[in-house]
């Protein structure tokens, strides 16, 4: 297994990359971690003519808060993201959400914003980012353009993103202060792709009832989904047993049809959906400041 | 490579200088060669072994500046100007084997061995991040490395032994 023949250049510059992707469109592919384009090339899945390795980039490594969101540069290693002061003390969530992606010694290497590129349906960010409401920023040489998350991802493994086109950041939403958050998946073995995982973001009133309530899933679909009849069946309740099960109960519809594969079944995503939803609600209720 | 004042062009060859367990080594290498197939074919450094070629055995973990990697996921030509420690650096010159390699060795860790050198690797960026890791973590920092003969119990024992003896090793040094 060794990779198809391809063209390489490793520019230091972002303009420099652009103009790279520009002249050959489709045919060119940005390298970043790797941890998911180098396998597709070993097994020959993906045959790209050019690769753009963006390591050298240093203007793409950064961790910045900004106003409203949290803005993670193209070059940032999952590890860091993992290890950063910032992130524990701002969005606790998204290392509870990176701590579940492969292992180590991928996490080293693979970075954030390469995970949303890829836009592999059980993939942890992608979901992720999708249930904060996320954007992504992408760069060409005609500018930028910033997309929502749910209209990033079109569907297995595609985006958005046009030929010539490159992701050079992601935003993650903060969460508002008082709401509670979690995030639990379902893997047959520590560190595979999950089966079926779910995010929940729960905020409550002043008579600590759900006031607003974000729920998304990976797994369930060829692209993460954000379930709002989900949402719709918790918000204004005080997340009681009862409305936990109707929220999973209706939780099964959101998986498609054509999920059987060779890990699960579709009914088996569909029950795993149910109980996680279960599970998710009540850890996230249980994390809010009343 | 070279810094580069024009534009960047692409390259199906590029020279590379890298650091391998302290010895400095230049070579030009196709772009599409993997890290691990530079280290066993180039540099004649077979201990790193390659198993499954997408990431999920572990058998190709090396350390890279340090931190553990699959080098079967990476191109050589993206590690030029780094340094790269692999098993055959594991053991001091006047060949002493390591602690770890000596603890797997007591507590007999390996069996075929094809998993071992990805293990050490593991184990030696996880006892220098925690020095002291409980059985739970233990086991969770290897899930990364898969192991088909040993059933796994002897090489938590074995990281368990370790841990102890480069803790010991650690607080003496300090004493002194």
């Amino acid at each position: 297994m060794k990779p198809p023949r391809f063209q390489y250049a490793a520019p230091r510059i972002l303009d420099e990359a652009i103009a790279l992707l520009d002249q050959h469109g489709e045919e060119a592919k940005v390298l970043a971690g790797g941890q998911s384009l180098v396998p597709l090339l070993n097994m020959r899945l993906a045959g790209p003519s050019y690769l753009v390795d963006i390591n050298h980039i240093s203007e793409l490594h950064y961790i910045e808060p900004e106003d409203g969101y949290l803005a993670i540069g193209a070059t940032v290693r999952q590890r860091q993201v993992e290890h950063s002061a910032l992130v524990k003390d701002r969005l606790p969530l998204l290392i509870e959400v990176v701590q579940h992606i492969g292992h180590m010694q991928i996490r080293n290497r693979g970075t954030v914003v390469g995970s949303i590129a890829h836009a592999d349906p059980a993939a942890e960010l992608p979901a992720l980012l999708t249930c904060l409401n996320g954007e992504v920023l992408a760069q060409s040489v005609k500018g930028e353009r910033v997309i929502k998350a749910e209209e990033f991802f079109t569907g297995y493994l595609s985006t958005a993103l046009e030929p010539g086109e490159m992701l050079t950041e992601v935003r993650f939403p903060w969460i508002p202060p008082r709401a509670g958050w979690a995030f639990l998946e379902f893997a047959r073995r520590s560190g595979d792709y999950a089966l079926v995982g779910a995010a929940a973001i729960l905020t409550p009133d002043q008579d600590d009832r759900c006031m607003t309530a974000h729920i998304a899933y990976l797994g369930v679909a060829g692209s993460p989904i954000r379930a709002r009849a989900v949402e719709s069946v918790v918000i204004g309740t005080a997340l009681d047993d009862v409305t936990r099960d109707r929220a999973a109960e209706i939780s099964r519809s959101i998986v498609a049809e054509d999920m059987s594969d060779v890990h699960a079944t579709t009914e088996y995503r569909r029950a795993l959906t149910a109980e996680l939803t279960r599970r998710v609600l009540k850890a996230a209720w249980d994390r809010r400041q009343s | 490579m070279q810094e580069q004042e024009e534009a960047p062009a692409f390259l199906e060859e590029s020279d590379i200088a890298v650091i391998v367990n302290g010895h400095s080594y230049e070579r030009r290498v196709p772009v599409r060669q993997l890290l691990s197939d530079f280290l066993r074919h180039e540099l004649h450094l077979t201990g790193t072994h390659v198993g499954c070629e997408h990431g999920v055995c572990g058998c190709c973990t090396v350390l890279l500046n340090g931190e553990a990697i699959r080098s079967c996921l990476m191109f050589a030509v993206q590690a030029d100007g780094m340094a790269i420690t692999t098993i055959e650096g594991m053991a001091g010159n006047n060949s002493d084997l390591h602690p770890i390699q000596q603890a797997f060795m007591e507590k007999h860790g390996l069996q075929c061995g094809f998993c071992t050198p990805g293990i050490i690797m593991t184990v030696h960026s996880m006892l220098r991040d925690n020095p002291n890791p409980t059985e739970e973590e233990i086991r969770h920092e290897l899930s990364g490395n898969i192991c088909r003969c040993t059933g796994y119990q002897n090489i938590v024992e074995a990281v368990k032994l370790a841990a102890e003896r480069m803790r010991a090793f650690q607080s003496e040094s300090e004493m002194d």
